[in-house]
């Protein structure tokens, strides 16, 4: 895939492959001893009902610019080597993947701290938002639990 | 002419997703949320009760913060990215 590591940080409509983010992270430094990977997908049930299509939309250049922040912070203060975030917008399948982080460190103990921690932040600080489509309609979701 | 941005459920309540004011060479977030109360009180309301961020030039504002000819300023409702 070209587009693998271009940048750390994308928001894109495509999808991406798990396998080839890892594979491009390890190539960052020979010191890396542990990687933790944050995947999320697209969930079929929410409060009790079928979901039969999910949409994130996002804020051009703000979104990008806060996941940066966040990939920086993270790297300063959990002391990883590297982080890498890639967050999907548009009409999402049930099963197929949201958001991917990447945390690489020396230790296996702050990329886990760092991944937990970028993933809950991403989620309160960044601005992209999801919609939900039951049979009920569209809601966008706005709970963050 | 400052832009205006409306993401997520606020495009259906302002009823669309982008406009253009012209508020002069400075305004503030706070005097922005008066006038909106009066074209789009929901919004207007949401500002002051700061149940929505709001951004210029893709920085958070404050209600003080200043706006100027040419800025963007959007309105954003509570973020939910990433996957639950």
């Amino acid at each position: 895939m070209s587009s693998v590591m271009e940048s750390k940080v994308r928001i894109q409509r495509e999808d991406f492959s798990v396998t080839d983010e890892i594979e491009a992270m390890k190539k960052v430094s020979r010191n890396i001893g542990g990687i933790v990977v944050f995947l999320g997908t697209g969930r079929e049930m929410s409060k009790g009902q079928n979901i039969t299509k999910l949409s994130f939309e996002h804020y051009p250049k703000m979104a990008e610019k806060k996941l940066e922040e966040l990939r920086l912070k993270a790297i300063d203060d959990y002391k990883i080597i590297d982080m890498s975030i890639i967050h999907r917008i548009g009409e999402i399948d049930i099963g197929e993947n949201i958001v991917l982080i990447v945390a690489a460190g020396e230790h296996r103990k702050e990329a886990f701290s760092a991944c937990e921690w970028a993933i809950t932040e991403l989620k309160r600080t960044t601005p992209i938002w999801k919609s939900e489509t039951t049979s009920t309609g569209e809601v966008w979701v706005q709970d963050t639990p | 002419m400052i832009t205006l941005k409306y993401f997520a459920s606020l495009k259906s309540i302002a009823g669309k997703e982008e406009e253009q004011l012209d508020l002069g060479n400075e305004t503030t977030v706070q005097k922005l949320s008066e006038i909106l109360a009066k074209t789009t009180p929901q919004i207007g309301e949401m500002i002051q009760g700061k149940k929505i961020l709001v951004s210029v030039n893709q920085d958070v504002a404050t209600l003080d913060t200043v706006i100027h000819d040419g800025d963007e300023v959007a309105f954003l409702p509570p973020f939910s990215g990433g996957s639950q």
